[in-house]
């Protein structure tokens, strides 16, 4: 039996050798992994992020790649399954060798793969929303989108300005929604806000009049928060400015993309909700430290997808951007770039300024949100 | 419960039942000629959706609406020629699985022709935010369109299937398929024509629908998966039951949002269905000898 033992660890030690090898091909190019949902129930945060993310590297290979090694980017489509994701998180960490992963798009999917990322001692750049994915913080994981309590704090802060303190709330049933309506529920004593409804619905939903009028005849709701993803999140608005019920609407950042506005067209007008400075970038003043890159972000996607640019597609420009100056800094050694991404600070992105810390593998505040409105079928600062 | 309350329960109930119900609608043309559940239906309801949004920039609204439905009209047949005419007594686990993988591929078609985006046409009459005030309940005008165009389309229907000879052929051939061909009837161009009618029928509903409802590149599975269970629940085949059991679906559902959480409401619809399948199999408004008559 201990023979037995020994020959298994031994075995295992040898596989744990063959696979610390080297991160980067022969030829000189390094290989960067991303698992993105490019179709499925999340295709609008996959979409633009992969969009971003191929012509983010097609650039820094264009002028030259990064000290002089080409990037090369192997993209997964996980459809926003979780189990796609998990085996593809092993493929690329245990035969294609990555040398980072950029992704997964959604907060369900980089929970399932955080640990094998662990294990694998891979970096693991996740452009999903949930706090859970670095609280507690994983040696190897980030994220870049702002984490969704300042999303609901800066909400809450609102209302108080507003002073509505009895609202209702409103979620999808996807791991966005879940997540969100914990944190609503959670945080909502803080600031001394009463929830008196609550109201989960499916994410095909194609109608929520029935629901709007239940709401509705409720007299003490003052406003309603909801916490979705398309399509619901333009039904949503579009039921209650129909049913007549004018009550202010809070959307989730989740409505940072000018499409949900076109969709919920009339409706959308006077919408409120938190989200990063891209959506308001031509209007930042120039001393701004993000407005170059925003700018910069936002002219190069616009010109080649001919459509808007969206903060999800800005969650992957930071994910790859980190990435790349980590690589410039620290040079093609995993373990270097882990540290120098957790050492960065004052790095300019497009969520926000990242400050990275051994603590705060976020590495944004709540400063990065600022609250917006809809007027006139755009967006704006709300004052 | 105010009556303003119990109107707004009641269109919004309405709402949902009459899209569930010409959904349900498609899968009985199509079952009654052939034996057979179309799980691609509801992508019928998409691409006509689709394609009317695509065409509407380019041509008036009702142009753009009218060819869309001829489009996928054609799409239907093609659909039928290629992948359903040349089986020879195909077996129904046979055909539930090339209409599931049909539905899947115009599905992956649609997504790289349109995206993941979600897009709709704009109202037929006023904006987003407009109502019409019914008994002290707001109802979009958009609502009044999808039930008066769907009304007219049930109609229609029936009065196809009673007194033109093509319509009383295709009834030929469902009632019995040997039987219709020994009288001269072509039973497979009879199978065509159904496609291409349950085609669209889905596709104007997809139309009108879209202002309401959205669409989107996968919105057809939700709605085929409704469909079906209205189709069972008025009792396979019998389109007028169709109407019945849809607007009974969804006047429950929305009622039921009073009682239960939101959340509960597709469990409450799947519920039902079981329910019928457990209790009255050959659905509602079906009848027993019939229902034993048929293969499925």
């Amino acid at each position: 039996m201990k023979n037995f033992l020994s020959t298994t660890m031994l075995a295992v030690a040898a596989i744990c050798l063959l696979f610390s090898g080297p991160a980067q091909a022969e030829d000189g190019t390094i290989k960067i992994g991303a698992i993105l949902a490019v179709t499925g129930g999340a295709s609008f945060l996959g979409g633009p992020e992969s969009r971003t993310i191929e012509m983010q590297i097609e650039k820094i290979n264009a002028n030259g790649g990064i000290n002089g090694k080409k990037l090369e980017l192997i993209l997964k489509d996980s459809g926003a399954n979780p189990e796609k994701a998990i085996s593809f998180a092993k493929q690329l960490i245990e035969e294609e060798k990555v040398f980072a992963i950029v992704g997964p798009s959604t907060s369900g999917e980089t929970m399932k793969i955080k640990n094998i990322c662990e294990q694998g001692k891979t970096v693991l750049l996740s452009c999903g929303a949930a706090e859970v994915i670095v609280n507690p913080v994983a040696k190897y994981v980030f994220k870049t989108p702002q984490k969704d309590s300042f999303a609901v704090k800066k909400i809450y802060m609102e209302m108080n300005k507003l002073k509505i303190s009895k609202i209702a709330v409103l979620a999808g049933n996807t791991g966005f929604g879940k997540a969100g309506k914990g944190q609503l529920l959670a945080i909502a004593p803080e600031f001394g806000i009463e929830v008196v409804a609550t109201e989960v619905y499916d994410k095909k939903a194609t109608d929520l009049s029935a629901v709007v009028a239940k709401l509705m005849a409720n007299k003490d709701i003052q406003a309603v928060v909801n916490w979705s993803i398309v399509p619901a999140q333009a039904i949503v608005a579009k039921n209650m400015r129909q049913a007549g019920w004018n009550v202010p609407l809070f959307q989730s950042h989740g409505f940072g993309n000018i499409k949900y506005v076109e969709a919920a067209g009339a409706a959308a007008e006077g919408i409120i909700f938190p989200a990063g400075r891209l959506l308001i970038a031509d209007s930042l003043p120039a001393d701004n430290p993000q407005k170059d890159v925003l700018m910069n972000y936002k002219n190069d996607y616009e010109a080649k997808f001919q459509e808007q640019a969206s903060t999800f597609g800005g969650h992957g420009y930071d994910a790859i951007m980190i990435l790349a100056k980590a690589i410039e800094q620290a040079g093609a050694d995993k373990e270097k770039v882990r540290d120098a991404i957790e050492n960065m600070k004052n790095f300019a992105g497009t969520g926000g300024i990242f400050n990275f810390t051994p603590e705060d593998h976020n590495g944004l505040d709540i400063n990065a949100f600022t609250m917006m409105t809809v007027k006139d079928g755009k967006f704006v600062l709300y004052e | 419960m105010t009556t303003e309350l119990f109107t707004q329960y009641l269109f919004a109930g309405i709402t949902y039942g009459i899209i569930y119900a010409v959904v349900a609608i498609g899968f009985n043309i199509i079952y009654n000629t052939t034996g057979i559940i179309n799980f691609a239906q509801g992508e019928f309801v998409m691409l006509g959706g689709m394609i009317s949004i695509s065409l509407n920039p380019l041509m008036p609204l009702p142009l753009a609406i009218g060819l869309a439905v001829m489009l996928t009209t054609l799409i239907g047949a093609l659909i039928e020629m290629v992948f359903i005419r040349w089986l020879v007594h195909p077996s129904v686990l046979r055909m539930i699985i090339i209409t599931i993988g049909i539905s899947i591929l115009i599905r992956e078609v649609a997504l790289h022709i349109w995206g993941e985006g979600v897009r709709s046409l704009p109202y037929f009459y006023g904006n987003e935010i407009s109502s019409i005030d019914i008994l002290g309940a707001h109802v979009s005008p958009q609502v009044l369109w999808v039930v008066g165009v769907c009304s007219i389309i049930v109609t229609l229907l029936s009065l196809f299937f009673k007194f033109t000879p093509l319509g009383q052929e295709m009834l030929a051939c469902s009632a019995n398929r040997l039987a219709a061909t020994l009288c001269g009837i072509n039973a497979k161009n009879m199978v065509t024509l159904s496609f291409m009618l349950s085609a669209g029928i889905g596709a104007l509903a997809g139309c009108v629908v879209s202002p309401i409802t959205y669409t989107q590149y996968d919105c057809g599975t939700g709605l085929a998966i409704k469909g079906f269970t209205v189709a069972v629940l008025g009792g396979l085949g019998n389109s007028m039951a169709a109407v019945a059991a849809g607007l009974l679906l969804g006047i429950l559902e929305a009622f039921s949002i009073h009682i239960f959480p939101l959340a509960f409401q597709d469990a409450i619809s799947i519920s039902i269905l079981l329910l019928i399948l457990f209790i009255r199999p050959h659905g509602l408004f079906g009848s027993k000898e019939a229902a034993e008559l048929k293969e499925f």
